[in-house]
């Protein structure tokens, strides 16, 4: 540790006492990223020891049709514009078909907010991914696509979540959220749920016994003190539910997007998303690093900054070709568990409960 | 770990590490422990929160080359349609390029070309002083060592021609990894390790500076990293001519060498580990080109203090489908990010705005 205005944080730390916001903002300001990580690691470490997790999962965006024309999104369009697509039950069951060889754990399904699509439709989708994939966890819908749900079920929040998870959900994945400010909610996504009715979602999905993630999308328009504003809730809430399993930091890119004028995450950004996120929510079991969002070398690096879990596409290559790229359809798992040893951590492939499955 | 705490010792002493000190580093050393110590290093040797770039252009003035090394995807034999030498137009296009976008140098390097003779060279030379106000940073020692052996001069004579002729200061390019067991499997027919050194020997001797690389992660030992860094440093001991290490990973695509590329982890312990063990040489350059902009932020943390060039052109390792590019906007961006000021410099790493 190289910075003086970090002391006492690494004092805290040492002792496990709980960081307030004045330290999670200390830990931002600061320049010593080795110091940062150093910290970060020895949370770690004690947790997780040197594994690094990964689940081999397979995505299902089912429509980009969205009302909500979030500022920052590049996926959704509108009703009837060109590239718009909704897929169908069929088209669900041919994507899972295609890939039925290789040993995928997880859907991860999310979608954007079309009014067209009834509640039937969720209902056969997971009816279809229970009966091509019965041993595959379904991690799916945010907060925001639930609260619609409930919306259109016709029926309250709770009984809502209990017919999809008598259908087969399992999980929620942890987008939605962005940041939880209002200022920022309302300059980017004034159409889509708040923080305050997304933390609510949440933590009906928790009480009913279904585990989540959460995210927190920078690198846009938020400051500082919005960041670990966001943390601060959902520390506040992992205290009250223990619902959530993994925090991802997901780097914002602005490419086709009405924010295409920022410039990306550094660094030096990235690697303290994650390493704050590791020291600031000591209640949270796993942090994880989205290659796909971050770059593969960082997020290898990363895990020596408070990840100790790693999410993006894998393909399993059957012909093994050692000296290629990632290709647009994702990672090997060759090269992905060849990146983490050569970081020097143990690859555990797991299941969507962080348990180690075998090949 | 004992061994790593004397060595911890050692260079709280400012002793110089030796290779078992070095080995120790890099078999059991981790990541960020590697990022401290060469951090320490860092600030010991360059105590301002500075980080240097400088602004050049690379032009390959020819991609014919008789070398066919097996890690390179940029050369085409004699006789290959898309073999080139550069024409004076596009070379006049280039440099009148380059110095309204502010640069200051031309890094001017190319292949081992059979029509190419002494007299080429000088006429270029001559003939870029004449039209520009540029600095020429140019030819590796496998050039040299070509072009002395095809014009039965010695070294010496060869360099003094170049510098007569208005050469500038030498890359530290051809160096791969100063093995000549390596050398003979992967460039059999370039200069041996003996002859590199030499014509860094000769040329610090006259007056000309050099910057020195290293080419890692195809198929050398750490031992060989090892002994690769120890050669430079002892050449070092008796010039005092370099200015800069420039350490990057090897780039397999399109090569005649297939190994997984190493990743940026193998790249940080490496880079970090040079920092410590060539405490003679100033400074040390990170490599955005192979490693990516964000790699090449984080590597200020892990010893390096310079960002390399703005590149506004760079065709070698592109060849080996690998292409960043980093206007001159953005890298000030990453290094002010981190935490520096940064400054753009000559070859001689003297602060020039």
């Amino acid at each position: 540790m190289t910075d003086p205005q970090l002391t006492p944080v690494l004092e805290k730390v040492s002792a496990g006492v709980r960081l307030d916001a004045a330290d999670a903002l200390a830990l931002y300001h600061s320049h010593d990223i080795i110091g940062i990580g150093h910290l970060a690691d020895s949370v770690r470490r004690k947790r997780h020891g040197n594994k690094a997790f990964f689940v081999y999962n397979q995505h299902v965006n089912y429509t980009n049709v969205c009302v909500n024309h979030c500022r920052f999104c590049a996926f959704s369009r509108r009703k009837g514009e060109d590239g718009g697509y909704v897929m169908t039950v069929d088209d669900v069951a041919e994507k899972l078909m295609a890939r039925i060889d290789e040993p995928i754990r997880e859907i991860h399904m999310v979608g954007g907010i079309n009014p067209d699509l009834p509640f039937s439709y969720y209902l056969d989708l997971m009816k279809t991914i229970r009966t091509i994939r019965p041993d595959a966890t379904i991690k799916a819908f945010t907060a925001v696509e639930i609260d619609h749900l409930s919306r259109i079920s016709g029926l309250s929040l709770e009984d809502t979540i209990q017919i999809l998870k008598d259908a087969g959900l399992a999980m929620l994945p942890g987008g939605g959220a962005e940041v939880m400010s209002t200022r920022v909610h309302d300059a980017l996504f004034p159409r889509k749920i708040g923080h305050e009715r997304w933390l609510e979602v949440m933590a009906k999905i928790h009480e009913a016994g279904l585990t989540t993630n959460a995210t927190m999308l920078y690198g846009h328009i938020e400051t500082i003190e919005e960041r670990v504003e966001h943390l601060l809730l959902l520390r506040t809430l992992q205290d009250k539910t223990h619902g959530f399993t993994a925090f991802i930091p997901l780097a914002f890119h602005s490419g086709n997007t009405r924010l295409s004028h920022l410039p990306a995450t550094t660094a030096h950004d990235d690697l303290k998303a994650v390493a704050i996120a590791r020291l600031v929510l000591d209640n949270f079991d796993h942090i994880k690093a989205y290659w796909v969002m971050i770059g593969e070398k960082l997020a290898q690096i990363a895990l020596n900054f408070g990840a100790d879990d790693l999410d993006g596409t894998i393909i399993d290559e059957k012909i093994t070709h050692m000296a290629g790229a990632t290709s647009s359809k994702g990672l090997t798992r060759e090269r992905l568990e060849d990146m983490i040893r050569s970081g020097g951590f143990e690859p555990v492939k797991r299941d969507s409960f962080y348990q180690a499955v075998g090949a | 770990m004992d061994m790593l705490k004397d060595i911890q010792f050692k260079l709280e002493r400012h002793e110089r590490l030796d290779a078992q000190d070095a080995l120790a580093l890099y078999d059991h050393a981790d990541l960020l422990m590697l990022g401290t110590l060469a951090n320490k290093r860092r600030w010991e040797l360059h105590p301002e929160p500075v980080v240097t770039y400088v602004s050049d252009r690379n032009i390959n003035y020819t991609n014919v080359c008789i070398s066919g090394c097996q890690f390179c995807a940029f050369f085409r034999p004699p006789g290959h349609p898309e073999g080139y030498v550069i024409d004076r137009a596009d070379l006049d296009r280039k440099i009148e390029e380059t110095l309204s976008l502010g640069g200051t140098q031309i890094l001017l390097q190319g292949g081992m070309n059979p029509d190419l003779h002494l007299d080429y060279y000088i006429d270029l030379l001559t003939y870029m002083k004449s039209r520009f106000k540029i600095h020429i940073h140019g030819f590796s020692p496998s050039e040299i060592v070509y072009l002395s052996q095809i014009s039965s001069l010695s070294v010496k004579e060869t360099i003094q021609k170049l510098m007569a002729a208005g050469l500038d200061s030498i890359p530290g390019g051809g160096a791969e990894i100063l093995s000549d067991d390596i050398r003979q499997k992967i460039s059999p027919n370039k200069c041996s390790v003996a002859q590199w050194l030499d014509v860094m020997r000769v040329a610090h001797g006259l007056g000309l500076k050099s910057s020195a690389t290293m080419m890692f992660g195809h198929i050398e030992t750490k031992h060989q990293i090892i002994e690769h860094m120890m050669k430079l440093r002892d050449l070092q001991d008796e010039t005092h001519g370099f200015t800069a290490f420039i350490p990057w990973t090897f780039q397999p695509e399109n090569t005649r060498i297939t190994v997984k590329p190493a990743t940026a982890a193998a790249y940080l312990r490496v880079l970090a580990i040079s920092r410590l063990v060539l405490d003679n040489i100033p400074n040390l350059q990170v490599s955005w080109v192979t490693q990516g902009d964000k790699i090449a932020q984080l590597a200020l943390a892990f010893g390096a203090n310079d960002f390399g060039s703005t590149m506004i052109e760079e065709n070698v390792v592109a060849a080996a489908g690998v292409n960043f590019r980093l206007p001159r906007s953005e890298i000030v961006r990453l290094i002010e990010d981190a935490g520096y000021t940064a400054h753009q410099r000559d070859c001689f790493y003297h602060v020039l705005d």
